[in-house]
């Protein structure tokens, strides 16, 4: 797939943003705050950093991105299907009967979803696994995955970031979507996590923080984890829950409900007008 | 004696001197000759890796070893995306802490994932002994069971363990092998049958009046207690049912209509291991009483491996009493 440069990313996003708030308004159920919030790092990742070919989604040599947040992947969905796995129309399946889109991803229903996921903390573990077996064989692709915070609780995800440095898994990127809340609240109230960057550095992580929402960022990110040969890198990327959507952002109320139809008509008039700064193209 | 010869079992079967081995050694055995067949098979182990006899792969083919230090969730996660990219992973622990700690990452990241983890639970069983109830893994047969796509064998002797693990190897889904740690009699031999999900009827008399249907080392305690019985008048059937999922419902359907009366024999929980997966089937298709040999809903304790089998009421005398005990219920 052609790149798209860090200004068309962010129109991509936007127009992603809109799709999760369609889909999330039509399924009646799914989380707001993370697929929001995720949306510049999925579009980024899609349309410039990953080798990835939707017309041959299991192609060999694709890289692959292990969502551990199965909550959040609506905005893989929308993406995806931006990106031409799917028919965009099927977005409205989501978490319907018979769909493939579930609520939380199961890798056999849709080619290139690499994993299933959902239970928290162990997609790092799985990408990690999958990391080390893929070195084994000398393959070239690079394995992503993309982490929330909360679920940086888990022992099953501090086993993983333990296994990945003593086995110094270059070939695998992590993201941390670093958004500081969780369901029960703020992520340093419900049980503190900082300073990540210190206890990735003493489990033999290259580190690395970003503004999630900042695509040069992003992209620079990658590339620099890719320079680095003798460890595996974590990107923390700090984001915005609700992104682009004013009455969401930041709010953990936010992190585990869809907008109600009243709701998503003010969420897309938001997304349209950028937050009110332009005025929207159809009104 | 009314072995069935088809089933060419040690000549020594039955007599004092018989050879005798753990099936861990098995599982060691299988995982070799899995590993020389094919250079997808890979092993880890959660700092058990000796006592698994994991230590014999990793001996032979130390790049295809993956330590995983005492971390059983990460052990089944990591094998999930190695089995994911295409590699066929054994992963081994005491079945206390793997499948005991890890089962929902068994459930979610091997099962729904649908890739062909082997899970050996090691040290199954309360025949462990003396490290007492929190090493004695009782209810793994029951939590493995329960799990869609996941095929559950529990081998009876040293031989059928190597041929289950090798065949585990290519069968392309997830696994669970259960292995003990005490050494027991080989009374299977290389030319035995063996297929998992193929129950194997090991005795067989004239008119038997009870089918005596039981899974892992306990087997050879059926075979005594059908001797036993077989001097008392009583003819029996015994059923070597090492695949506990998918249960070979014909063969258990069809003792059932020949004898009128089951007892299940196992190492484990009578609550939803083999005695369950028997009423299961009986209950659907061909209702007769059954007794069930096993723990009786408590936990093991310290003690020699014999002691607890016969404080638990799992030796021969007490499958010979269930099956006085059910052959006279059919009759009230």
């Amino acid at each position: 797939m052609d790149k798209l440069s860090p200004e068309e990313l962010e129109i991509k996003a936007n127009k992603i943003r809109k799709d999760i708030i369609k889909m999330l308004v039509a399924a009646k159920s799914g989380h707001s705050a993370g697929p929001l919030g995720m949306a510049d790092i999925f579009t980024a990742l899609y349309f410039n950093i990953m080798n990835h070919d939707p017309e041959n989604p299991m192609w060999e040599d694709r890289d692959r991105l292990f969502l551990s947040c199965g909550h959040i992947v609506p905005v893989r969905y929308a993406t995806m299907a931006h990106a031409g796995y799917f028919p965009m129309t099927h977005l409205k399946t989501l978490r319907k009967l018979g769909s493939d889109l579930q609520g939380h991803p199961e890798r056999v229903r849709m080619p290139a979803l690499e994993s299933t996921s959902g239970p928290l903390g162990e997609g790092l573990a799985q990408a990690a696994g999958y990391a080390y077996a893929a070195r084994m064989d000398g393959a070239r692709f690079r394995v992503f995955c993309i982490t929330s915070d909360g679920e940086h609780n888990a022992g099953n995800h501090w086993e993983a970031v333990m296994f990945a440095g003593k086995n110094k898994l270059s070939n695998l990127t992590s993201f941390i979507d670093r958004n500081n809340i969780q369901i029960d609240g703020y992520t340093e109230n419900v049980m503190p996590l900082e300073p990540l960057v210190d206890k990735y550095e003493s489990f033999g992580w290259h580190v690395l923080h970003i503004d999630g929402h900042n695509m040069e960022e992003i992209i620079d990110s990658v590339s620099h984890a890719k320079a680095v040969y003798e460890k595996p890198t974590v990107i923390i990327a700090h984001t915005i829950p609700g992104k682009g959507v004013s009455f969401m952002e930041n709010k953990f109320e936010w992190h585990g409900k869809p907008p109600s139809p009243a709701e998503a008509r003010e969420a897309l008039h938001d997304l349209r007008t950028l937050g009110g700064k332009i005025r929207g193209e159809h009104e | 004696m009314s072995l069935n010869k088809n089933q060419n079992l040690s000549k020594d079967t039955l007599k004092r001197g018989i050879e005798q081995l753990p099936t861990r050694d098995g599982y060691g055995h299988g995982l070799v000759q899995a590993g020389e067949k094919d250079e997808r098979v890979v092993a880890l182990c959660a700092d058990l890796t000796d006592s698994t006899r994991t230590g014999w792969f990793r001996e032979k083919f130390p790049g295809r070893f993956v330590e995983i230090g005492v971390a059983e969730q990460l052990l089944a996660t990591v094998a999930a995306g190695m089995a994911n990219y295409g590699k066929i992973p054994f992963i081994a622990s005491y079945a206390a802490f793997s499948p005991g700690r890890n089962w929902e990452q068994i459930r979610t990241t091997a099962c729904l994932n649908d890739v062909p983890v082997k899970i050996a639970g090691c040290h199954a069983g309360v025949s462990v002994g003396p490290d007492g109830a929190t090493h004695q893994a009782l209810e793994d047969l029951a939590t493995m069971r329960v799990v869609p796509n996941m095929i559950v064998v529990y081998p009876s002797d040293a031989v059928e363990a190597q041929k289950a693990t090798y065949e585990a190897a290519f069968n392309g889904k997830p696994t669970y092998l259960r292995f003990a740690r005490e050494k027991t009699p080989v009374f299977t031999t290389e030319k035995s049958p063996f297929k998992i999900g193929r129950a194997e009827v090991l005795w067989e008399d004239r008119d038997p009046k009870v089918a005596i249907v039981a899974a892992g080392p306990l087997v050879y305690e059926a075979l005594l207690a059908a001797k036993l019985l077989a001097k008392t008048k009583i003819g029996s059937l015994v059923i070597n049912s090492h695949t506990i999922k998918p249960i070979d419902e014909q063969t258990i359907i069809k003792a059932a209509k020949m004898t009128g009366a089951v007892v299940s024999v196992e190492e484990h929980q009578v609550n939803g291991g083999l005695g369950s997966a028997i009423s299961e089937v009986l209950a659907k298709n061909f209702p007769v009483p059954m007794e069930f040999i096993g723990m009786q809903d408590s936990f093991g304790e310290s003690g020699k491996p014999d002691e607890l089998l016969k404080k638990f009421g799992m030796k021969s005398t007490d499958i010979a009493s269930a099956a006085k005990r059910v052959i006279k219920r059919k009759n009230s």
